[in-house]
């Protein structure tokens, strides 16, 4: 199933504002997100392990053990810093 | 009536904000409002401007959701959040939070959660630049521990 992932702040500089992705249905978000530190070594960096990444899939915060829905918006980005 | 949320470059005025909350509610008693603005210096340092960046959309999802919990949470009649993005200069506002009450006490406090809940709950991020260049800003804990103290876990900067 596909997903389209976007980033904000310093992973949408390093990484792109979004890229589409395919993945097996019924992955996590975590998943996802091996996938993604799979696919370069830019995303290896921003998206480590141990890095602060928060998420949210179809613009709800979530956890990485959410299952992935097809057709879903999936964000990652470092913690926020509004107000 | 007027929406509870405006995300926006454009800057707003106190007077005219706080006005509209009340309008035409003589169950009002109070107002309490907090304004955020940008300040000159951080970390030592001296900034020359400060950049913010929301995911719209979700941003005011999420803050509408802050103000309808706040509604269960407190005894308000009203609510209204005004939050800029964009680039900001030091000085400029950045964040409006008002609420209206019967009594100042339920006014102050759901003043004070939301402001707690947006730092932590809200997707926006600041960007800082200054004679050292540009640097976004890092989450802090006290901020998750300032929402702890309403019951509510945060991890946000963990």
């Amino acid at each position: 199933m596909k997903v389209q992932v976007r980033y904000f702040a310093s992973l949408r500089e390093a990484l792109g504002a979004q890229q589409a992705i395919d993945m097996p249905v019924g992955s996590t978000l975590s998943e996802l997100r091996d996938a993604l530190i799979a696919s370069s070594p830019k995303h290896a960096e921003l998206l480590a392990r141990g890095r602060a990444v928060r998420c949210a899939q179809d613009q709800r915060m979530c956890g990485e053990d959410t299952l992935l829905v097809d057709g879903a918006e999936v964000a990652f980005f470092p913690p926020v810093t509004g107000g | 009536m007027r929406e509870r949320v405006s995300v926006r470059p454009a800057d707003f005025d106190l007077s005219e904000e706080v006005a509209a909350l009340r309008a035409h509610d003589g169950g009002v008693g109070a107002v309490v409002a907090f304004v955020g603005t940008v300040r000159d210096h951080s970390g030592g340092q001296s900034l020359r401007a400060m950049e913010l960046e929301h995911y719209p959309g979700m941003t005011e999802a999420a803050i509408e959701a802050m103000i309808d919990e706040a509604c269960k949470r407190f005894d308000i009649r009203g609510a209204r959040v005004v939050h800029r993005v964009g680039v900001l200069q030091p000085c400029d506002q950045i964040v409006l939070v008002a609420v209206s009450s019967a009594h100042r006490g339920q006014a102050f406090q759901a003043c004070e959660f939301l402001m707690d809940y947006l730092k932590t709950q809200a997707p926006f991020w600041k960007k800082e630049s200054g004679a050292q260049g540009s640097r976004w800003v890092d989450a802090r804990s006290s901020d998750d521990a300032a929402l702890e103290r309403w019951g509510l876990r945060s991890a946000n900067a963990a």
